[in-house]
């Protein structure tokens, strides 16, 4: 079969697009396009190989500058250190925090030291999680992300621990009963955030950057896969919200709202970019909020 | 800041920013844009011809922010719709851009000058309504007139030159009306809340109203830069472009 050449320039500089060889005659000009996209628009992943990519003899690739980058392993661990300390510091009445006759006391609250266990513990999970879980898939992100991202965790940071650390602070209106429930939403969300960690660790082999649709395992806490596609960000808006209603304090609230609308447009990502790559994709799924969201 | 300019486009239909090609705007949603121009272009001018009158009539300022506030107030507030107007589309300038525009002055108009009466006879008050009024009846008419496509060059010229001092001085006035409320901020203790409560959070106005006055720092300088950029790229690109034919 004859094949043809097809070249593709820009309509307005003249310039030389896209060369694309052994193109079938029988092609349409849909097919065409798409071949072009293909070249065009999605960036390479080192583990590309040259023959495989759909151009000609002549291959032609495009260098764009990330600017400055910054590994994601840093990033995580800076941006989850902060936070960790900052908290402490306010925990322990610090002087220049508080009024001068407040310094170093302890607070005479019990859900003030257990929420202050519960941050902590939150924050060297995700350390941990950071350092012996997580398979990244990209290495590096733009530099000044580590600026934005720290400026978000430690400003909030510091924000709810002054709050819930003060002389003032007001424990919740409905005492234990709430602080119980509170924990005890918090523990499982942490428990289940956790496990679905691990779920994902282990759909990726070492070292290796493959993707696959993740199923729910033996574990209870990863049948939340069943309707959601992110799990790990529902059990972790629920963790906060656990949080919020163990300390019943607002900032702790709007670092939850901040975070759930973040993590929702993530999940939204991941969920259209797994419809994306995989046909056979369950479709009962949502991103983040079972059946709404 | 409150007396600064949109970029580009704004509530016309024509793309500045880009290669000046138009984008194509329903029949209706230009009949509205250019009904809300005229209507604020129209506004403006009251206010103006307003605060003349009662200046040239009792020759104080003293009394005009209370005689012209209901007018200021209407069309000011009004205003809240070109957010509207971004996040539905019909205008194509963002809607973080156009929101932080409106609210900083639905901040001064109802935050500073309305809750804090004291002030409303300070100097930099008709400083920034001054400003305000002439950015806004540039700016509106500019728009107005790009969606009728018979755009005058002065006004053209006019919106691209006036800001230069329009907007150092609407900020000298915004700030120095911010820094005289401040006492009376203060002393009443006003829109505060104070520990203990049970949402374990407080807000302290006074300290609020001082960070809002640092946050002009870092602002100013880029929302200034970025106008003199728009300004260079479409009266400058335009000279260029006259040359060649």
């Amino acid at each position: 079969m004859k094949h043809y050449e097809v070249e593709i320039l820009d309509a307005k500089t003249r310039e030389k697009l896209c060369f694309l060889d052994k193109v079938e005659p029988q092609a349409t000009i849909a097919e065409i396009k798409n071949l072009f996209t293909k070249t065009q628009g999605r960036s390479l992943k080192d583990e590309d190989v040259l023959q495989s990519l759909p151009v000609g003899t002549t291959a032609t690739f495009y260098f764009r500058d990330l600017g400055a980058q910054i590994s994601w392993v840093t990033v995580f661990l800076t941006e989850y250190a902060g936070p960790l300390l900052i908290y402490l510091l306010f925990y322990f009445r610090v002087p220049f925090l508080y009024g001068p006759r407040y310094d170093f006391t302890a607070s005479r609250h019990a859900v003030v030291h257990l929420a202050c266990a519960c941050h902590s513990f939150h924050y060297i999970k995700r350390l941990l999680e950071t350092l012996f879980v997580h398979r990244f898939s990209h290495g590096t992100m733009p530099l000044r992300n580590i600026f934005k991202n720290c400026t978000y965790y430690w400003g909030f940071a510091a924000w709810m621990a002054y709050y819930i650390n003060h002389p003032l602070y007001t424990p919740p209106a409905y005492g234990d009963e709430q602080v119980k429930l509170a924990l005890a939403v918090f523990l499982f969300c942490q428990l289940g955030n956790f496990s679905i960690h691990v779920a994902l660790r282990n759909l990726r082999p070492a070292g290796s950057k493959t993707r696959k649709i993740p199923y729910p395992t033996r574990n209870p806490f990863t049948w939340l896969f069943l309707l959601v596609s992110c799990p790990n960000y529902t059990y972790e808006v629920g963790s906060w919200i656990g949080f919020t209603i163990m300390t019943q304090c607002l900032p702790v609230a709007l670092f939850s709202l901040v975070g759930f609308v973040q993590m929702a447009i993530w999940a939204q990502g991941k969920h259209r970019s797994y419809l994306r790559e995989f046909r056979d994709y369950p479709p009962l799924r949502s991103p983040i909020v079972p059946f709404l969201l | 800041m409150a007396s600064s300019e949109e970029d580009g486009s704004g509530n016309g239909s024509v793309e500045e920013k880009e290669n000046g090609k138009k984008r194509s705007l329903g029949a209706l949603a230009t009949a509205w844009l250019i009904f809300y121009n005229i209507a604020m272009t129209a506004g403006w001018l009251v206010l103006g011809i307003a605060m003349a009158r009662f200046y040239i009539q009792r020759g104080t300022h003293r009394g005009l922010f209370r005689s012209v506030q209901k007018i200021l107030k209407f069309f000011q507030t009004f205003a809240l719709l070109e957010v509207v107007h971004c996040a539905v589309g019909i205008v194509h300038t963002s809607v973080l851009v156009t929101g932080v525009q409106v609210s900083s002055r639905i901040f001064m108009v109802w935050f500073i000058a309305h809750s804090i009466k004291q002030i409303q006879n300070e100097e930099s008050v008709i400083l920034f309504l001054v400003v305000w009024t002439v950015t806004e009846i540039t700016r509106y008419s500019f728009y107005t007139f790009n969606l009728l496509n018979h755009l005058p060059y002065f006004i053209k010229w006019a919106r691209y030159n006036f800001f230069i001092i329009l907007y150092p001085a609407g900020v000298a006035g915004e700030l120095l009306t911010i820094y005289a409320a401040l006492p009376y901020v203060k002393k009443t203790g006003m829109y505060s809340l104070r520990l203990p409560n049970k949402y374990n959070v407080s807000f302290d106005y006074y300290y609020f109203l001082i960070i809002v006055m640092f946050s002009y720092i870092p602002l100013f300088p880029q929302l200034y830069l970025h106008m003199l950029r728009q300004r260079r790229k479409v009266l400058h690109g335009e000279v260029i472009v006259e040359k060649d034919d």
